[in-house]
């Protein structure tokens, strides 16, 4: 696991180290058996193509999910992830590889805690954000 | 309103109406198989010694897990959700507030409330959004995680 990062280390412009995730129909499936969405544009390619879809697609929350850990990763266990949030603007077909990236936009103190804003999105192979978002995480302090 | 909207009274009545309490039991193999499913190694979602070296009673959920985790034990009888008249879904946004970490062991209560309703014209056709908040807590009453999910029918 990566070295903890600290508030100190971080300035608005800071990127968060990118993750990339390359799903193929059998994450999507192990997804919807681990959190009941058994939606079937995500498995079933007529289903998907009757729905008006060009494919089976990535579900929405995996997604969401793939930014948790993105933001997870990066706070470490020091760290804490106060809020997230993001739009799923464009579809993500598996077999493509998809990146999850963030920058910071803000660095603040409240409330006794260290505060980082961050932007955070997953880009497709083409460099298309499908996913738009942001974060506030709380990071430790070296001293 | 528009003549051809389908938004109903009987819809909008809903909005701000909190359901009844759904209750989830959180437990060790199911967040080691989201996390499995994820593709994330973190040994606090996985290995009871160490996430109990770390302050916590044993395994961790994920940051979205216990909102996206669909198994509950108990379904409250009245449910927040109205019916679309458009049978085709995606998911909109998730966005979430963290307060204290969900542990295996832990029985979870959530309630949900329908907090917006609009419709739009989109590429998919004519689309009706709806928005809804819920919140859980753990056994303690302690707020966990409050969502705000959006849901698309077209």
């Amino acid at each position: 696991m990566a070295d903890q990062v600290y508030w100190e280390d971080i300035e608005v412009g800071s990127e968060i180290p990118p993750l990339v995730k390359e799903p193929d129909p059998q994450q999507l499936v192990k997804w919807a058996g681990a959190s009941g969405d058994f939606y079937q544009i995500h498995y079933d390619k007529d289903f998907a193509l009757g729905n008006n879809l060009p494919d089976i697609i990535v579900h929405g929350a995996l997604k969401s999910a793939w930014l948790g850990q993105l933001l997870g990763d990066w706070v470490g266990e020091k760290g804490e992830i106060k809020k997230y949030g993001c739009s799923y603007r464009g579809m993500d077909i598996p077999g493509d590889k998809l990146t999850c990236k963030g920058t910071v936009t803000n660095k603040y103190e409240a409330g006794g805690e260290h505060c980082v804003e961050c932007d955070i999105w997953l880009e497709n192979s083409k460099r298309e954000k499908t996913t738009l978002g942001t974060a506030v995480v709380a990071l430790p302090l070296k001293g | 309103m528009a003549e051809d909207s389908v938004i109903t009274e009987e819809m909008r009545s809903m909005i701000d109406v909190e359901s009844d309490e759904t209750v989830y039991e959180i437990e060790k193999e199911p967040i080691r198989r989201w996390a499995d499913a994820i593709g994330d190694p973190n040994p606090l979602y996985r290995n009871e010694e160490y996430a109990k070296k770390k302050r916590y009673r044993s395994i961790i959920g994920p940051p979205a897990f216990v909102d996206q985790y669909s198994f509950p034990v108990k379904l409250g009888q009245r449910q927040a959700r109205i019916r679309s008249p458009f049978t085709r879904k995606l998911n909109g946004g998730d966005e979430y507030e963290f307060f204290i970490p969900v542990q295996a062991g832990d029985t979870v209560t959530s309630t949900t409330k329908l907090v917006e309703l609009l419709e739009r014209e989109g590429r998919l056709g004519k689309m009706l959004i709806q928005i809804y908040e819920t919140t859980y807590k753990n056994q303690n009453g302690e707020a966990v995680v409050k969502s705000r999910n959006t849901d698309i029918s077209y």
